[in-house]
C-alpha cells in the first residue's frame, strides 16, 4: 500500500523547475531576452499584449471577490496563466474559432467576448455562457474535460470541407490530455489534416494531481506519435506563446494540419473557489512560481526595450479598474432568467409531453 | 409493387438526403468503399465523393464529438455507429453535448445531427452485437429516439430524422435489415413522434416498436383465431412518445401488453405502463403486462431465442390480460 507522504517532505516534482533547454523561451523570467524576440508584432500590438494581461488578472481577482461575496457560484481562477491564454488568443484571426474548457476567461477577453455574458455561466444564470460564440470566435464554455478538443476537430474539418482559410484552437489542460477524447481528437485531426491547434496549458496541477501522477513523458512529445509537430513552450512567456501559436495557426490555415503546443505554466490559485490547494501543495512552490510571473516579466521586457513606459503600465492598470467596475455593475444587477427558459430551448418544437410538464411547472405562462 | 428491404430503403434515404441537401455528410467506421458492415451506405461514397461520405478512424466518441463541431460549422452530420455495443464510448459526447447544446446556448446553436445505430438482437451475433440501448437515449432530454419496424417506415423515418432541426438517435433493428416489404417509398407517412396503429382490435392493445412488431402482428393473427382482437400500436418514436395514441388505444380496449427486446427493469415498458395509468386508469380492465427481454446481459447466439419475446409469450400475455 502506498503511504501518504507528509507534506513537509518535498516531493520529487516533475517539470518543476521546467528544463528551460527543452522548451521555447524568448524572454527569461527576469525580463531579459532569451531568444529572438522579434515575433512580427507592431509596438502597438506588443503593448496590447501587456494591456490584455493586466486587464485579465484584474478581472480574475475581481471574480474571486465576486465569488466570495456571493455574486458568482463556483469560479475557476486562471492567475498565472495570463501569458499562455493572451499570447495564444492574440494569434487568432476573426475567422478562427476557439474551443475553451472552463478556465479560459483571459483568452475570452482577448477574443472580445462580452464578459458579463460570459460570467453568467459562473453566476449560475445560464449554462454555456449566452455570449455569441460566432461573433466573438469563442465557443461555449465546456466543462466535461477534453470533450471540447473533439468539437474543435469537427469544426476544423467542417471549415476545411468548405475551403475556408480558418483554424480552430482547442484549449485544455495537462489533466485533460489523459482523457481518451484527447487521443481520439489528435488522431482524427491528423487523419483528416484538420486545421486545428491543440493548446495544452500545463499548469502543474489537475485539481490535486501533479504531473508525475498524470503522465511520464512531455505531453508535447505525443504529437510525434500522431504524426504532426509538437512543441513545448514557456507558457509564462507571452511572446514565445504568441510565436508558436501564430506559426501553428498559419500552418493549419494553409493546409498543414494540426500542431500540439504544450505551454508550461502554473495555476497560482486553487482549482476553483471550492478547492483548498493547501491540502496538496506547499506555499513555497506557489511563491517560486510567482517569481516567474508572466506579467511582471513582460512588463520589464517592454520597458527595458523602450516599447512601453511606466505611464503606459499605470494607464493599463487604471483602465482595467474602470473596466472591471463596469463588469461588476453589469453582473450584479443580473437576475435569474424566467423559469420558462428551462423548457423553452430543449427542442426547436417542444413535444407535447414536455409542453405538458411546462404547463404543470408554470401554469399557462 | 416494388419490393424493398430495410437496407435498400435506408440506403435510398441516405442517398436522397445527400443529393437534396449539400450540407449533409455521411461518415463512420467502414461507411466508405465497403458501404458499412451492413451495406447501408453502399455506393454512396462513389456517388457523392470522399468529402461527403467518408470513413473515420475507430473512435466513437470522436465521431459523436465531431458531429458537434461539424454542426457548428453549418454541416448536417449523419453519422453511423457500427454496432449498438460499440456505441457506448460516444455516450458522453451525445449526452453531455449533442443533447444539450441547443438548450445550453439558448437555442443559438442547434444540433441537427442524426446518429444511426444498428441495434437489437436476433441475428445470432456475438456479445456486444445485440444490445437494446434505447432507454439511455430516451432518458436524455434533448434527443429524439426513433426505431423503425419496417423497410418502408425506415425510409420515411430516416428522411424525417435528416430533416429534423434537433438531434435524432436512429436505432435500426438489425434483424429486420433484410426483410422484404412491398410498397412505394414515400416521405408522406407520419412524422417523428407519431405512433401508428398497424392493426385494429377491441380486445387488447399490444404496444411495441422495432423488430418485435413483426412478432406482435403474428401473435395478433393467432389470437384472432381464438376470437381475441388485438390492436397493434407501432410506437416508431420512443422520444417523443405518442402518449395520446397510447392513451386513445388503451381507453378503447381496456387492456395493454407492452413488448420490447430490452430488459424489463426501467425499459420502455415501465414508462408506457406508467403513462397508461395516467391516461387510461379508469378504462383499465386488467393490469398492464410487459413481455420483454430478461434482466440479464444479452445472451449468446444459441440462447437468444429464449431471451427475445417470442410469439408464444406475447400470445400468453394477451390471453392472461384478457382473461383477468
Amino acid at each position: 500500500m502506498l503511504s501518504r507522504r507528509p507534506r513537509s517532505t518535498r516531493r520529487e516534482r516533475m517539470d518543476d523547475p521546467i528544463d528551460h533547454t527543452s522548451m521555447l523561451q524568448l524572454v527569461g523570467p527576469d525580463g531579459t531576452p532569451a531568444g529572438d524576440t522579434d515575433v512580427g508584432l507592431s509596438a502597438g500590438d506588443l503593448r496590447a499584449l501587456l494591456r490584455f494581461m493586466i486587464r485579465a488578472r484584474r478581472l480574475d481577482r475581481e471574480c474571486m471577490l465576486l465569488q466570495r461575496q456571493g455574486e458568482l457560484t463556483v469560479y475557476p481562477p486562471f492567475e498565472g496563466q495570463e501569458a499562455a491564454q493572451v499570447g495564444s488568443a492574440f494569434a487568432l484571426g476573426r475567422e478562427d474559432l476557439a474551443f475553451p474548457s472552463f478556465r479560459e476567461l483571459a483568452a475570452a477577453v482577448v477574443r472580445g467576448v462580452d464578459v458579463v455574458e460570459y460570467l453568467q455561466y459562473h453566476r449560475g444564470t445560464w449554462h454555456g455562457g449566452p455570449y455569441d460564440p460566432y461573433a466573438s470566435g469563442f465557443a461555449p464554455i465546456c466543462v466535461p474535460v477534453a470533450t471540447q478538443i473533439v468539437h474543435a476537430v469537427g469544426w476544423a474539418l467542417g471549415v476545411k470541407l468548405d475551403g475556408r482559410s480558418a483554424c480552430s484552437i482547442a484549449y485544455f489542460g495537462d489533466g485533460s490530455a489523459s482523457e481518451g477524447d484527447f487521443h481520439e481528437a489528435a488522431n482524427l485531426a491528423a487523419v483528416f489534416t484538420a486545421p486545428v491547434v491543440f493548446f495544452c496549458q500545463n499548469n502543474g496541477w489537475a485539481i490535486s494531481v501533479p504531473p508525475e501522477e498524470q503522465y511520464v513523458a512531455p505531453i508535447a512529445d505525443r504529437a510525434a506519435g500522431y504524426g504532426f509537430p509538437g512543441i513545448r513552450v514557456d507558457g509564462n512567456d507571452v511572446l514565445a506563446v504568441y510565436r508558436v501559436t501564430n506559426e501553428a495557426a498559419e500552418r493549419a490555415r494553409s493546409g498543414g494540419g494540426p500542431t500540439l503546443i504544450e505551454a508550461m505554466t502554473y495555476r497560482i490559485g486553487p482549482h476553483s473557489t471550492a478547492d483548498d490547494a493547501s491540502r496538496y501543495r506547499d506555499l513555497e512552490e506557489v511563491e517560486r512560481w510567482r517569481t516567474r510571473d508572466p506579467i511582471e516579466r513582460y512588463r520589464r521586457y517592454l520597458t527595458d526595450a523602450g516599447i512601453a513606459d511606466d505611464a503606459f503600465v499605470a494607464a493599463c492598470g487604471a483602465e482595467a479598474e474602470s473596466w472591471v467596475a463596469g463588469i461588476r455593475a453589469g453582473l450584479t444587477t443580473l437576475g435569474a432568467p424566467p423559469a420558462s427558459e428551462v423548457f423553452d430551448h430543449v427542442f426547436t418544437e417542444p413535444p407535447a409531453t414536455l409542453a405538458r410538464q411546462r404547463r404543470e411547472a408554470l401554469g399557462d405562462a | 409493387m416494388p419490393e424493398v428491404t430495410m437496407v435498400t430503403a435506408l440506403n435510398t434515404a441516405l442517398g436522397e438526403a445527400l443529393a437534396e441537401d449539400p450540407r449533409v455528410l455521411v461518415f463512420g467506421e467502414d461507411v466508405g468503399e465497403l458501404g458499412g458492415v451492413f451495406r447501408i451506405t453502399e455506393g454512396l461514397q462513389r456517388t457523392f465523393g470522399r468529402e461527403r461520405v467518408f470513413n473515420t478512424p475507430i473512435a466513437e466518441a470522436g465521431i459523436a464529438g465531431m458531429c458537434v463541431g461539424l454542426a457548428m460549422a453549418g454541416w448536417r452530420p449523419v453519422a453511423e455507429m457500427q454496432f449498438d455495443g460499440f456505441s457506448y464510448p460516444a455516450l458522453d459526447q451525445i449526452i453531455s453535448h449533442i443533447a444539450k447544446y441547443r438548450e445550453r446556448t439558448r437555442g443559438r446553436i442547434p444540433m441537427p445531427v442524426t446518429i444511426r445505430i444498428p441495434s437489437f438482437g436476433g441475428i445470432r451475433g456475438k456479445e456486444h452485437h445485440g444490445e437494446s440501448p434505447e432507454t439511455y437515449y430516451v432518458h436524455t432530454a434533448g434527443l429524439r429516439v426513433v426505431v423503425p419496424s419496417s423497410a418502408l417506415d425506415a425510409y420515411t423515418l430516416l428522411h424525417g430524422a435528416n430533416a429534423d432541426p434537433d438531434p435524432v438517435i436512429f436505432l435500426e433493428p438489425k434483424s429486420r435489415y433484410w426483410s422484404k416489404e412491398e410498397g412505394e417509398l414515400t416521405t408522406d407517412g407520419p412524422g417523428i413522434g407519431v405512433a401508428r396503429t398497424l392493426r385494429e382490435g377491441v380486445g387488447c392493445t399490444v404496444i411495441s416498436y422495432g423488430a418485435m412488431i413483426g412478432r406482435c402482428l403474428e401473435a395478433a393473427e393467432r389470437l384472432d383465431a381464438e376470437g381475441i382482437g388485438c390492436a397493434v400500436l407501432d410506437l416508431r418514436s420512443l422520444s417523443p412518445l405518442d402518449v395520446d395514441a397510447i392513451g386513445r388505444s388503451v381507453r378503447s380496449t381496456g387492456r395493454a401488453v407492452v413488448v420490447h427486446e430490452a430488459p424489463l427493469t426501467l425499459g420502455m415498458g415501465a414508462e408506457i405502463a406508467a403513462r397508461i395509468v395516467e391516461e387510461a386508469f379508469d378504462h383499465l380492465e386488467a393490469p398492464v403486462k410487459r413481455v420483454t427481454g430478461w434482466d440479464v446481459p444479452y445472451p449468446p447466439a444459441s440462447l437468444e431465442h429464449g431471451y427475445l419475446p417470442s410469439v408464444e409469450r406475447i400470445v400468453a400475455a394477451v390471453r392472461e390480460v384478457v382473461s383477468y
